[in-house]
């Protein structure tokens, strides 16, 4: 139990050191971009001296703080949700992913679903069948797939008209088939498997009772890598599709130099793969503590 | 090797032959424009068709193919002599500073690779000279790539610290530096060919979909990533399928280079 307890918090550390450290980038970042301490407002013929003069005194007063200063007043102004502005879409950044998370998590959990149970149900026919031809023909296709750029496949998902959670499971799935495969394959050649085989057990049994409990911890492990493949894949899916999602969003604010943006998508994507990597190894732990 | 190897083989050097020559073998160079034969197809005079400015297609991708064969290769070695030391240093110190470069190393690795270079990407300049975007490109690739490796470098080298001969070596009295650079570092070697072959075939597809995104290799000059942004535009298949070619190229290239890796992965157990 305190094993576990460890587990949980050196993954809560981990997270909080990534939210501080990325912050602390983001703010240097935006800070030093080219363009902080310029406003364009002055620009506006609409606008008389005095409120242009007003304009930059409001401008150097903010140039006075210091990095750190800087650093905390964004730090506090993210912790009550105010993410700052986007300077290309001139919105609030909270809006913009306010909008467009729903879209991108609904073809992320479609694309890792289906890349599952693609990977899964290919693995565990070619664990059953026990074919060199079958085997080597899942392992064509899913190395074809793997030679693909994924934009590529993106591309091709327009071409053909397919949804763009098919292209994500599509870039997703050699991944999670290769190791799904290898684990299946090592599990299913065991003694006490060939042992229950000849005793006559069912393959669900077999499955359920014998090979489950064991490969769980580690597909666990790998679901939560499978996470961060897929999330990387929304950019070139969403942006070639034409798909209005956080992938969209950050490859607009990266052509656009829209570092506030950008940064703040970037900080939001770790930690939710790094929520996905810590809840797999957290379970996968439970899982094997169970199991001894 | 086997003869899908062998074969693999021949056809890198086929492939790395013919962008080599490329200067001789094609018909022009690859940012002339042929006004009068714009969106041409396959010809005598361009055998792959002209691009929507009239450059010769198949130029195209004898100059693209050459850029990113050298430069994949180019990059797969900084990152592979970054992570070398990085991971090798931190694993054969051990202690804390393993410890915060393994913490570096998985927050890098727990970042989606296309964000982070998108990102990295974005703080450069966007406007540059087609050369030093090739350059700004690979260099990215090279300097975010090493986080996978230095964490196998890294076990590696903390494997080899408590192995038998490092601690009869120190025990005869060789300084930590000679240790490092006599012992240690000659038995990281085939771990460090195995990351080389592995990141080129990933260094590729990255520039590849960068390319295609219009965050890699600027105009005029080509790459795989930016003769493969021409599919962007096509509506079927097989209207113009001479448009694949830089794909079917770039397929068989990373299939050959992952063949030979099957080989190279070998080594290090």
């Amino acid at each position: 139990m305190r094993n576990l307890q460890r587990k949980i918090a050196g993954h809560a550390l981990a997270l909080l050191a990534t939210v501080l450290l990325g912050g602390l980038l983001s703010a240097t970042l935006v800070r030093l971009a080219p363009g902080f301490d310029t406003d364009e407002r002055e620009l506006d013929p609409h606008l008389n001296a005095q409120s242009v003069q007003a304009l930059r005194e409001a401008r150097q007063k903010q140039q006075k703080n210091s990095l750190v200063r800087f650093y905390f007043s964004y730090m506090t102004s993210a912790l009550r949700g105010d993410l700052g502005t986007s300077l290309s879409l001139g919105q609030p950044v909270r809006n913009l992913l306010r909008d467009r998370i729903p879209l991108t998590l609904r073809i992320l959990s479609l694309g890792l679903g289906l890349a599952w149970m693609l990977s899964l149900t290919l693995a565990l026919t070619a664990a059953w069948m026990r074919l060199s031809i079958y085997d080597s023909l899942t392992t064509i296709i899913s190395g074809a797939f793997l030679c693909m750029p994924a934009a590529v496949l993106a591309l091709l998902s327009v071409l053909w008209n397919v949804p763009g959670s098919l292209a994500i499971a599509l870039i997703v799935f050699p991944h999670t088939f290769r190791y799904s495969r290898n684990l299946l394959a090592k599990v299913y050649s065991r003694p006490h498997i060939t042992a229950a085989r000849v005793k006559g057990l069912s393959e669900a049994r077999i499955l359920f009772w014998h090979v489950v409990p064991v490969v769980a911890p580690q597909l666990l492990a790998v679901a939560g890598v499978s996470v961060s493949i897929a999330v990387g894949a929304t950019i070139p899916v969403e942006a070639l599709c034409g798909l209005p999602g956080v992938g969209q969003l950050a490859w607009q604010a990266a052509l656009a130099r829209d570092l506030p943006l950008l940064m703040t998508i970037t900080i939001l994507v770790t930690l939710v793969t790094l929520l996905a990597n810590s809840g797999a190894d957290v379970i996968g732990h439970v899982l094997q503590r169970q199991e001894a | 090797m086997s003869l899908a190897q062998k074969m693999a083989c021949a056809i890198l050097l086929l492939v790395l032959g013919a962008s080599a020559a490329a200067n001789w073998l094609a018909p022009a160079g690859y940012a002339r424009q042929y006004r009068e034969a714009t969106e041409a197809p396959p010809s005598h005079a361009h055998w792959l068709g002209t691009d929507e400015l009239g450059r010769d297609r198949f130029a195209r991708v004898l100059y693209g193919t050459r850029i990113s064969l050298l430069l994949a290769p180019a990059a797969a070695l900084f990152s592979t002599l970054m992570a070398a030391f990085i991971g090798g240093l931190a694993g054969y110190l051990g202690g804390g500073w393993a410890r915060i470069a393994m913490a570096v190393t998985d927050l890098f690795l727990s970042l989606p690779w296309l964000f982070l270079l998108i990102t990295a990407r974005a703080l450069l300049p966007l406007n540059v000279s087609p050369l030093v975007s090739v350059l700004v490109t690979f260099l990215l690739l090279g300097l975010l790539g090493w986080t996978a490796a230095a964490r196998v470098l890294c076990s590696t080298a903390a494997a080899l610290r408590t192995s038998d001969f490092v601690r009869q070596a120190r025990a005869a009295g060789l300084t930590r530096q000679r240790l490092f650079w006599i012992h240690v570092v000659p038995n990281l070697k085939p771990v460090l060919y195995a990351q080389f072959w592995i990141s080129i075939p990933v260094f590729i597809l990255s520039e590849a979909n960068l390319g295609i995104l219009g965050l890699g290799v600027a105009e005029p000059m080509p790459s795989w990533g930016s003769l493969l942004k021409e599919l962007e535009g096509l509506v079927s298949i097989g209207e113009e399928p001479w448009k694949f070619v830089p794909l079917i190229l770039l397929a068989l290239v990373v299939t050959s280079f992952q063949l030979l890796l099957s080989r190279h992965e070998e080594v290090p157990a």
